[in-house]
């Protein structure tokens, strides 16, 4: 529980159905000096969701999960940009704070299920099988985010919002009575409380202050960037450089320290390769498939042909060019509602 | 029965083994206590009959309390609880030192509660004390030869628990007491914890002051008493009225303060029953958790410790998360870290011991009361060592 509704109101619709519920907040790393400003963990967050837990008469406990947080998703996303990629740090904290950490917690306590205010759907198939589906609110579904889920996790798993708007939810909040702030649904990252993902970077990683030149694809200089990990492809703004038409970024050469620019018809790519696949019925395809591919929390899905390949990797080719595959973002599956898998995105011009 | 429904009647069937951290309060002390919400309601400081019917409730709790701790009525001072007492003491004492006679030393033991530690901080950090920390031994006791090396001409005050509320261990309070009346430097105890079980008597203990507080010994919370021997330097820290004998400003809580002094009454009077019957249960129950669960030390000390006390650390184990899990059980239980923030560091008590973080992070402390029956000490021995295990295993 994070005191926000989506949490609070799983929590409330749980407690309605009959399920024993208990309360759970991790507690997770704050750059020292920004606990206050955390968006998953400050104290105001805590004080609601034990005001929450109280209105539920339900117990509540704060679970110290700073130093693994550190370890893991801290440091994945700090290494992520000291080699150039744009890491997204939330799909290892699902897949290593979320449903491990917390979930072997939850379950030594004697817990059935870990439930959270993710907005996504289960489903069995024939065989048995779990399945994640697609919010019925498509806006809010965040089956990308939890596409990196097996089985095992799956089977103690429950989403009480599949099923609802967020509107729904909201007006669920008020019929429930809870007590909460409305709060500003960020995009940022939690241990960044204020955003500064550059200072951030500064502080943590000193060379990632490391300027170069910013070439064409002819290779001529065309200005200084200021550090590689500052941009990302397709970014258009803060270049600093003048010219008679747009200018995007199209590639960070990590050899040579040096970023690659040009105009919008040279931007675009309609392949990718991607390791690290999690298949989430456990068993990656016996060959190629047509699918949707998400290649970023926000944006919209393409359709592709996915061709599976050893040690875990996928080759994904679009039936257009995309102008913002990011090495580092997911590339997550669809079959219709289905969320099929998916995996880290290494490349974007896999020959 | 569905396993839920069994849980279900788990957690409605709760065994409170938390006496140290606060006590229901006793009907008899509530029968006493409910005359002056409506009935008696004056203030004790009016002239007009109420007043006056107030006062007298005000003055007989304090004679009782007086009478408890061996010493004369004018030496009591009720304030809002213990801490306040702690504060009043250690800040008062301090501050008057300081005038009279330019103190600007104070000593403490390093287990102190937070009341009196961080109080000292305070008076070092806005008003240039040097704080001394005495030395402990493994069990956290303060030994008598180490304050007498540390007095010095300029000391303020000297405070020392005298039964520590997180590892039980009671300190020698008459020898520390004697050696500070020798040099002449006032002598505070925080007997929050000891005043429920232990002789408290100011007399005899050559203490200067000393603090209580009502809802540690079955009265209500939000009320507590200082013992101020007479002669006794000492500044108001609560200013206004003249209540208190000018030492604590505020209109006076009547019934909390009575529910206070027949709390204390009875805890004094049924203090060697509550002990014969209390004492076994916790040695049975410190024997067991030893034999049954590996890698578990008790904190404090053996045989000198509160006699309803006791405390553990199991090495690897996160504290907080062995709590949740006997919540979840049914069991309401402390710990050194106790922290609902879900921030845990190991307390300062257990580091003074020595023992390292790994150690100290995994503690727990059990407290025995009025409602602990020997059932409820089998039922706790019965899921703990399994929840010790589970908690080591993930790890």
């Amino acid at each position: 529980m994070s005191g926000g509704v989506d949490s609070s109101v799983a929590a409330a619709l749980l407690v309605s159905q009959g399920y024993e519920v208990i309360g759970m907040m991790l507690r997770l790393w704050s750059e020292p000096g920004g606990e206050s400003s955390n968006r998953c963990c400050t104290p105001d967050a805590m004080a609601l969701a034990r005001r929450v837990a109280a209105r539920l008469d339900i117990p509540f406990y704060a679970i110290d999960a700073q130093e693994i947080f550190n370890q893991t998703v801290v440091q994945f996303f700090l290494n992520g940009y000291a080699q150039g990629i744009t890491p997204n740090p939330c799909l290892v904290c699902n897949r290593q704070i979320r449903w491990d950490f917390l979930l072997k917690r939850a379950l030594a306590l004697g817990a059935q299920f870990l439930a959270t205010g993710h907005y996504v759907r289960l489903h069995r198939d024939g065989n048995g099988k779990l399945q994640i589906l697609r919010a019925l609110d498509q806006s809010k579904d965040q089956s990308y985010i939890l596409h990196v889920l097996g089985q095992e996790q799956l089977a103690h798993a429950l989403f009480p919002l599949g099923e609802f708007t967020k509107p729904q939810v909201r007006q669920l909040a008020r019929e429930f009575d809870l007590p909460m702030a409305e709060r500003s649904e960020s995009q940022d990252l939690c241990f960044l409380g204020n955003g500064d993902t550059r200072g951030f970077l500064e502080r943590n990683i000193p060379q990632v202050k490391n300027p170069g030149p910013i070439l064409n694809r002819k290779g001529e200089i065309l200005g200084e960037h200021k550090g590689l990990a500052f941009y990302t492809i397709g970014q258009r703004k803060g270049l600093g450089i003048t010219a008679p038409l747009p200018l995007y970024v199209l590639e960070k050469d990590l050899l040579q320290n040096s970023l690659i620019i040009g105009t919008q018809e040279e931007l675009g790519w309609n392949e990718l390769l991607a390791a690290g696949v999690n298949w989430i019925s456990g068993e990656p395809p016996a060959g190629p498939f047509r699918a949707q591919v998400k290649i970023r929390y926000k944006s919209l899905e393409a359709p592709a042909i996915v061709t599976p390949l050893d040690q875990g990797q996928v080759y994904v080719k679009f039936d257009y060019p995309l102008r913002d595959i990011t090495p580092g973002q997911a590339a997550v599956f669809y079959a219709g509602e289905f969320c099929l898998g998916g995996g880290i995105i290494k490349n974007n011009q896999p020959q | 029965m569905s396993r839920q429904s069994v849980r279900d009647m788990n957690r409605s069937h709760k065994i409170y083994l938390d006496y140290a951290a606060t006590t229901p309060v006793d009907p008899r002390v509530i029968d006493a206590m409910l005359p002056y919400f409506g009935q008696v309601f004056g203030n004790p400081s009016s002239v007009h009959r109420l007043g006056q019917q107030s006062e007298a409730a005000l003055e007989t709790a304090r004679e009782t309390v007086a009478q408890l701790l061996n010493c004369q009525p004018n030496e009591i001072v009720f304030t809002s609880c213990g801490t306040e007492s702690d504060n009043l003491a250690l800040r008062g004492v301090a501050l008057a030192a300081r005038r009279d006679r330019g103190a600007q030393h104070i000593l403490i033991s390093p287990v102190e509660h937070h009341a009196v530690s961080n109080t000292a901080a305070q008076l070092a950090e806005l008003h240039g004390f040097e704080v001394e920390l005495l030395p402990v031994d493994a069990n956290g006791m303060v030994h008598p030869d180490e304050v007498a090396g540390r007095l010095r001409p300029n000391t303020a005050v000297v405070s020392v628990i005298y039964a520590n509320n997180e590892i039980g261990t009671i300190n020698p309070l008459a020898e520390i007491g004697e050696i500070c009346a020798e040099h002449g430097v006032p002598f505070h105890t925080d007997a929050v914890q000891a005043a429920a079980y232990l002789e408290v008597d100011g007399e005899k203990q050559h203490v200067n002051l000393m603090s209580i507080g009502a809802h540690k010994f079955y009265g209500p919370k939000g009320v507590g008493a200082l013992f101020i021997r007479q002669g006794t330097a000492i500044l108001p820290i609560q200013t206004g009225g003249g209540q208190e004998f000018g030492l604590r400003a505020g209109t006076h809580n009547i019934p909390y303060i009575v529910g206070l002094a027949e709390a204390f009454r009875l805890a004094q009077q049924e203090r060697v029953t509550r002990i014969e019957r209390l004492q076994p249960l916790r040695d049975h129950l410190i024997g067991q958790v030893l034999e049954e669960i590996p890698h578990s030390r008790l904190t404090g000390h053996p045989t000198l410790r509160l006699p309803n006390h006791a405390s553990f650390v199991f090495a690897g184990i996160d504290g907080n998360a062995l709590l949740m899990m006997l919540d979840v059980e049914g069991f309401a239980c402390s710990s050194g870290s106790a922290c609902k923030t879900g921030d845990p560091e190991p307390s300062e008590v257990l580091t003074a011991l020595g023992l390292s973080r790994a150690w100290a992070l995994g503690s727990l402390r059990i407290t025995l009361g009025e409602g602990t029956t020997a059932d409820h000490v089998e039922e706790l021995l019965r899921v703990l060592p399994r929840l010790v295990a589970n908690l080591r295993k993930i790890h």
